[in-house]
């Protein structure tokens, strides 16, 4: 049992609330930044793919699950920003430059589809972000001078003052290094003013505009974020797998993305990597499970799609906290135990007041 | 406490004034014509039957809605250019009648949300942490903790609002409203739904409001000892139309105030019980 | 001549999206919920079809008719088993739920024998027809969509306005706690409805089989009919329909004068531009919280 005893505000927001909490995450700082050398290239490469959907999890987090702004295209800004890293790469820019202008084109194609939130919400705004994201998608197959149409364009390995970081340990530490700057300023958002402007956006916009907040500007810059750092995690995601093609950004690579933020769990920072590490390792698990299952089921090709359909009409409907949610109970337990309480995590059941007026 | 500010109106001259407001909805003149000054450091009140426009005058006021004639000017500015998002700037704070709380963040988190209106620092500064951006947060959290001493919220303070009883949430929606500093409080039906002691407890924090903050109060209630406990003047309201104004005393005394609530003397007649011979 | 035909054509795959958005609609009407597995009900309906020709031998007639009851059944399951217990939660859970039920759909599909993931092709009767009028060539599948589509809505327009259950569809949708005070079984309506949308579906899937043939990736048409149902307005019945024909009419068009590419996201271009000029759609509901 752990008693935090407060002696000033700047403890609450504070990043890691105790002691514990220090020496947690530093351990995991410290796994993640051996791993290479201990874990062998095959999971090197797994945990880039993680920590690469990690930061493109992130962007839709904080767009979807801190902003409340559902959007079905997401994938789209994963393409402006790996389209703009292997052209821009590919006319020799050096790396940091070319992450930084993917980035900026990202935020401004997301200040684009961001638009249609300044006067539809809901199902509207999914539907306006849905559409496009299949634009998108066509214009990347199509403007085949730049982008080199159906056929792909291949990428460089990134180049980063010279020194080259296309090597499995070099670029696993450039992922690493840029995740957690995008974690931090994540996080900093959100333990400040702009980050509960999404937050009072998501919850009840007009009392939001009643405080104060400048809903036109601050959806313009929740949309602008995030397609920014999901346009980073599109540049790594273009020199990880050195050849990029637009079916690789469609509906479902976005759909992909959703299942990330919902199974992880809407809302929450951690939730981001638990779905990421749910949507890289479960193809492993179920290729492993293959052999186990009678052939009608195991060759299927749609085993997969089954899996992770089940997955997440299991969280929805049991755990909507997702992933982290549980994880956040199992963890309760073992710290109270042997005094956990059945009804501790009970959420009140909040009815959603209908949208529409009669 | 803050007392009232040294720019602006002094005690007693007007703050808000409200001149032929009307709005039309539709085929339905949901306020007609509807004229009132609101001064400096009195509380004022709104009353009349449900469906009179007292709502949708506070709707006015926040700029939900826009009148289609008639002018909102608050301590010398024009309302009409002024943005919903502009209001709480200006210096004006309001509580929902059906409450508008940030349902999945915690007592704080709503509060802190009410300073939004006097941080100093933009994205970028929060983006990264920068020292201005935790001046802020110091600030934001010194106000809110004020206002959690004088309306009792601690053992609220790091609870979700969503489990909260309603009783406490009409508190916080209060106290969210006070974390912006304002100079006129909208209170839309703050005692509606609160048992007798929270009302009670209501109206002293109204009248704290008043004296020791310097807010100038404007309500909507329906509880008649509340508002002629709290009220400096009332105004009755009736099918989106001016009635009466006053003192608490002269309003409720007035006939048509009377008629409006409960009817003309011949309806009442037919209620009589028969007397015996 | 060629823009009649042009017409005719749009105005058949038109009719497809309007079915499918109907289904959304109707959902949405009933229970405020985004039915993101549309497309994978019509699908599912259309292999349903197809193996019961196939396994059972029936004729295409009495396949389409137990196949579009047994999807109506299956509609109002799985709203007993599923839907029900999550109504209340945010729009975006309910929407994830659905899309999670569009991948199981779409999963179980290729496990079923006769499926997989080849293309069939379903034996309809009248495949191959063609009718000549008058210098316009009209193909029985385009003549079956759009006849079977006017007839169908034709039904739903005296349904909802002149029986008991369709009235009380209505009554319901527009105030569920006074439908429940009235005596209405709500709960049970909502089932119906669902039940309803997956039979629509089914007779959506049947009819476009002969044209697209039927594989487990059929059900992505579904995503056109989101912008239809949106260009006509979310909660409209009739602007389903004609949003769904305005889309299709606008396709064939792209495809026919404007170049490659421009086809596929048609619907999606006018859809923006309808957000632009007139965000509640054509016959939309106006949306403001009232507070």
């Amino acid at each position: 049992m752990r008693f935090l005893f407060k002696t000033s505000y700047a403890q609450d927001w504070r990043l890691a609330r105790h002691g514990g909490q220090v020496f947690w995450y530093g351990l995991l700082l410290a796994a993640l930044l051996a791993a290479p050398w201990v874990a062998g290239p095959y999971w090197t490469s797994q945990l880039t793919f993680v920590l690469i959907y990690a930061i493109a999890g992130l962007g839709l987090m904080v767009l979807s699950g801190y902003t409340g702004l559902l959007s079905i295209g997401h994938a789209s800004f994963l393409g402006v920003g790996a389209y703009t890293q292997a052209v821009l790469t590919s006319h020799g820019w050096p790396f940091p430059a070319a992450l930084v202008t993917a980035a900026g084109l990202s935020a401004a194609v997301g200040v684009v589809v961001g638009l249609p939130a300044l006067r539809v919400k809901g199902i509207y705004l999914a539907v306006a972000t849905l559409a496009f994201g299949f634009i998108v998608e066509e214009v990347m197959a199509r403007w085949e001078s730049v982008t080199g149409g159906n056929s792909g364009l291949s990428v460089k390995a990134p180049d980063i003052f010279g020194f080259n970081a296309g090597g499995a340990e070099a670029f696993y530490m450039v992922v690493l290094a840029t995740c957690l700057l995008v974690t931090l300023g994540v996080l900093n958002l959100l333990r400040s003013s702009t980050g509960r402007a999404f937050i009072a956006i998501r919850d009840s916009e007009i009392s939001a505009q009643s405080m104060g907040i400048h809903l036109a500007r601050y959806k313009t810059m929740s949309f602008a974020l995030s397609a920014a750092i999901v346009g980073i995690a599109g540049a790594l995601y273009a020199h990880k797998l050195r050849f990029i093609s637009p079916e690789q950004f469609g509906i479902e690579q976005s759909l992909d993305l959703l299942l990330l933020v919902v199974v992880g769990g809407l809302g929450s920072v951690h939730g981001a990597f638990f779905g990421a590490i749910f949507l890289i390792t479960m193809p492993q698990l179920i290729a492993m499970a293959k052999d186990w299952l009678p052939p009608a089921i195991g060759q299927a090709a749609g085993l997969q799609a089954l899996v992770f359909g089940a997955v997440l009409m299991a969280v929805v409907m049991f755990e909507p906290t997702g992933l982290y949610g549980r994880w956040v109970k199992w963890r309760t337990y073992l710290e109270l135990f042997p005094t956990y309480r059945r009804g501790m995590f009970r959420r009140q059941r909040a009815f959603q007041k209908s949208e529409r007026v009669r | 406490m803050s007392g009232p500010t040294g720019n602006g109106p002094g005690a007693g001259e007007v703050l808000l004034a409200a001149r032929d407001l009307s709005v039309r909805f539709g085929g339905v003149l949901a306020v007609n014509k509807v004229s009132f000054e609101v001064r400096q450091g009195e509380v004022f009140t709104l009353i009349g039957p449900n469906g009179a426009g007292k709502t949708t005058v506070f709707n006015l006021i926040s700029r939900i809605y826009m009148p289609t004639t008639g002018t909102l000017v608050f301590d010398g500015v024009p309302l009409e250019r002024t943005p919903p998002h502009g209001i709480a700037a200006l210096g004006i704070a309001r509580t929902f009648q059906n409450i508008e709380l940030f349902e999945q963040a915690t007592v704080l988190q709503n509060l802190l949300i009410g300073f939004h209106t006097h941080r100093g620092c933009g994205f970028w500064s929060d983006l990264l942490f920068l020292p201005a951006a935790r001046r802020n947060e110091l600030a934001a959290r010194r106000k809110a903790e004020q206002v959690i001493e004088l309306l009792r919220l601690m053992r609220f303070r790091d609870q979700r609002v969503a489990g909260l009883p309603y009783g406490a949430r009409k508190v916080v929606e209060l106290a969210r409203a006070l974390c912006s500093s304002p100079r006129l409080l909208l209170l839309d039906e703050p005692s509606s739904g609160l048992n007798a002691e929270e009302t009670e407890d209501m109206a002293w924090w109204i009248q704290d409001i008043q004296r020791e903050l310097g807010i100038t109060v404007l309500m909507v209630e329906h509880d008649m000892s509340l508002v002629s406990r709290v009220s400096d003047r009332v105004l009755a309201m009736n099918q989106g139309e001016v009635l009466a104004l006053g003192t608490p005393a002269q309003v409720q005394a007035h006939a048509g105030v009377i008629e409006a609530y409960l009817g003309s003397i011949d309806d009442v007649s037919s209620l009589r019980r028969e007397q015996a011979a | 001549m060629e823009i009649v035909q042009l017409l005719i054509s749009g105005a058949a795959l038109g009719c497809i999206y309007a079915l499918i958005a109907l289904g959304f609609v109707l959902i949405y009407k009933a229970t405020e919920t985004v039915n993101f597995a549309q497309g994978e009900m019509m699908m599912l309906g259309a292999c349903v079809g197809y193996l019961l020709m196939l396994w059972f031998k029936l004729p295409f007639i009495w396949a389409a008719l137990v196949s579009v009851a047994g999807m109506a059944g299956f509609g109002m399951l799985l709203e007993r088993t599923v839907i029900r217990p999550i109504l209340g939660q945010p729009q975006f859970t309910v929407v994830m739920l659905t899309i999670g039920l569009g991948y199981i759909t779409r999963g179980l599909v290729t496990m079923l024998p006769g499926i997989g993931t080849d293309t069939h092709v379903l034996d309809v009767p009248y495949k191959g027809e063609v009718w000549n009028l008058g210098g316009l060539v009209l193909s029985a599948e385009q003549g079956s969509i759009i006849g079977l589509t006017l007839v169908l809505c034709l039904l739903l327009y005296l349904m909802f306005k002149h029986t008991k259950l369709g009235v009380a569809m209505q009554a319901s949708s527009q105030n569920q706690l006074a439908a429940y005070y009235m005596g209405i079984p709500v709960k049970r309506l909502n089932g119906v409805v669902w039940g309803l949308s997956a039979g629509v579906a089914t007779i959506a899937g049947l009819l476009l089989a002969p044209i697209t043939f039927v594989h487990v990736n059929m059900g992505f048409i579904g995503l056109k009919a989101f912008p239809a149902a949106v260009v006509g307005g979310f909660g409209s019945l009739p602007g389903a329909v004609v949003g769904g024909l305005v889309i299709g009419i606008v396709e064939a068009f792209a495809g026919f004068y404007l170049p490659e590419g421009f086809k596929d996201i048609a619907a999606y271009v006018v859809v923006l531009a309808m957000l632009v000029v007139k965000p509640n759609g054509l016959f939309g509901e106006k949306l403001r919280k009232k507070v």
